[in-house]
């Protein structure tokens, strides 16, 4: 036995993780083979496959997929830009960081979620309604990072910029911008997955075309099969964005710092 | 390029205190001379050269570069820090760039020169590697190429060798050397060590600290280039130490 699980912890991670869910999936298989509890309760595989096959043909999930993506970059691009902003702000305008800054900080403890029913009071049920709290999701955490990352730029950095003869806005743009950018990375990313949280949250509640709303359906409808399949289909949506996103963002931050944070 | 110092005091606020950094210093550098300044920790050294660099300002008395009143920070003079402070978000080719950017050089031309200064610090393979990935003598290599790119009439460095083995600062010395004798450069250069500052400078002034003062000023003769091997050094450095000690 023991050595058995020596040879396994030998093996490659891709093979321990091929085996992982091999077996996984095999299990699942079984149990559902087996009937062993009803299909609201138990979904299969064969179930799971098909309810995402039947909802590309009849071009629910494409939809659902679509609605949710669009709802989710709009949110995040405002929250990107008014968050640098005010982060900005924050960094170089005293009175601001001592006011509304009290704001950003007092408010992150605050799950996004909560601001819907006062976004629904403001923009009844609306479209606008869920962006506002996807927006609110992403932009306290980018606001701080923004300020975070301009405020510690390392002091010797600007004193050798402008000795150099650098100055004003390319100062900026050439030296406090990039040396910020690891803080910026990271609060970047937080607030992306906060956005996508927010907007999940807020799709369960609000009869919109959207993954969330396609989770509420398939409560509705009894149809577990569906529920997991459109689970399985927001896990790698967001493993796909941290993939094909922020993880290349980070990867160059860290070729060029040396660093795991980029500090 | 002539620096000189007339009466300058320099003060800083502390939570609680001010602290006198610098107190009535007065001394004038003659174009092409190569000065070292050495003081134990605290005496200001680091003061002086951010004042000559025109990144710090005299809360009373004046600092001048050839006769002018040094209002600011400026391409003829630059510092090269302790820690070299070059941008980790740009590689080695990007940071000896930098100045020629801002001084809007063509692109053939800035290539031309980044290439030049790295031959001349011998880092003409590194051109493309991150900060990370050299060492501490390697960064005040670059560090000193990404200064001589903008043609400074004066190098103020800052400990620049300190935190480095005995072999990469002999090399550096020499590199220094042989740099200076080639350009006629004028030199500041700070340390703590009294060798040091005994091979390298034509002059050196020795301080004391808080407040921090000139104390002493010692004229090196020692033909160049000089080696650390040299008999004289330890006499000498002994002599300076000593104008060291007397009233510290």
């Amino acid at each position: 036995m023991r050595r058995f699980y020596e040879r396994l912890k030998a093996l490659p991670v891709p093979v321990q993780r091929t085996f992982f869910l091999t077996g996984l999936i095999a299990v699942w298989y079984l149990l559902g083979v087996l009937e062993i509890w009803p299909s609201y309760i138990f979904p299969t595989l064969p179930g799971v496959i098909s309810s995402i096959a039947s909802g590309i043909e009849r071009g629910t999930l494409p939809i659902a997929v679509w609605g949710s993506i669009r709802r989710l970059a709009t949110g995040y691009m405002i929250a990107l830009g008014t968050g640098v902003i005010t982060g900005f702000a924050m960094a170089h305008v005293k009175l601001f960081k001592n006011t509304f800054g009290l704001l950003v900080l007092g408010l992150q403890t605050l799950p996004s979620i909560c601001w819907l029913p006062l976004s629904i009071l403001w923009f009844g049920l609306s479209e606008k309604a869920i962006l506002f709290v996807v927006v609110m999701g992403a932009f306290l955490s980018i606001a701080q990072a923004a300020e975070d990352g301009i405020r510690n730029t390392p002091r010797v950095y600007i004193q050798a910029a402008r000795n150099l003869g650098s100055r004003g806005a390319r100062l900026y743009r050439t030296v406090i911008l990039p040396s910020a950018m690891p803080t910026m990375v990271t609060g970047m990313k937080l607030g992306w997955s906060f956005a996508w949280r927010s907007l999940m949250a807020g799709e369960l509640i609000y009869t919109l075309p959207g993954l969330g709303y396609m989770l509420t359906m398939g409560r509705e409808l009894n149809d577990m099969n569906q529920v997991v399949a459109v689970i399985l289909v927001i896990v790698f949506l967001g493993l796909t964005t941290d993939k094909l996103g922020f993880s290349v963002l980070e990867r160059s931050v860290r070729a060029r710092w040396g660093t795991e944070s980029g500090k | 390029m002539d620096l000189e110092l007339r009466g300058v005091s320099r003060d800083y606020v502390r939570p609680g205190r001010m602290v006198r950094a610098l107190d009535d210093v007065s001394l004038s550098i003659r174009s092409g001379e190569f000065v070292c300044l050495v003081g134990p920790s605290g005496c200001g050294k680091t003061t002086i050269l951010h004042l000559l660099a025109g990144l710090d300002r005299p809360t009373t008395g004046k600092v001048l570069a050839d006769g002018a009143v040094v209002t600011g920070p400026d391409p003829s003079r630059v510092l090269i820090f302790q820690d070299a402070a070059l941008f980790p978000w740009l590689n080695v080719q990007g940071n000896v760039e930098f100045g020629l950017k801002v001084m809007k050089q063509p692109r053939e031309a800035r290539e031309k020169k980044v290439s030049e200064l790295l031959e001349m610090v011998h880092l003409e393979r590194f051109a493309h590697s991150w900060i990370h990935e050299l060492s501490g003598g390697m960064k005040q290599r670059v560090a000193l190429a990404r200064a001589l790119a903008v043609d400074p009439a004066v190098l103020l460095l800052d400990e620049p060798f300190g935190a480095l083995d005995a072999i990469t600062r002999d090399l550096l010395h020499e590199e220094l050397q042989g740099l200076w004798l080639k350009a006629s450069k004028t030199v500041v250069f700070v340390t703590h060590n009294v060798r040091e500052a005994v091979l390298l400078g034509d002059r050196i002034l020795v301080m004391s600290p808080s407040p921090g003062r000139i104390l002493a000023e010692h004229t090196i003769g020692l033909p160049r280039p000089r080696r650390m091997d040299h008999p004289d050094i330890v006499p000498i450095s002994q002599e300076v130490l000593a104008s060291m000690e007397k009233r510290g």
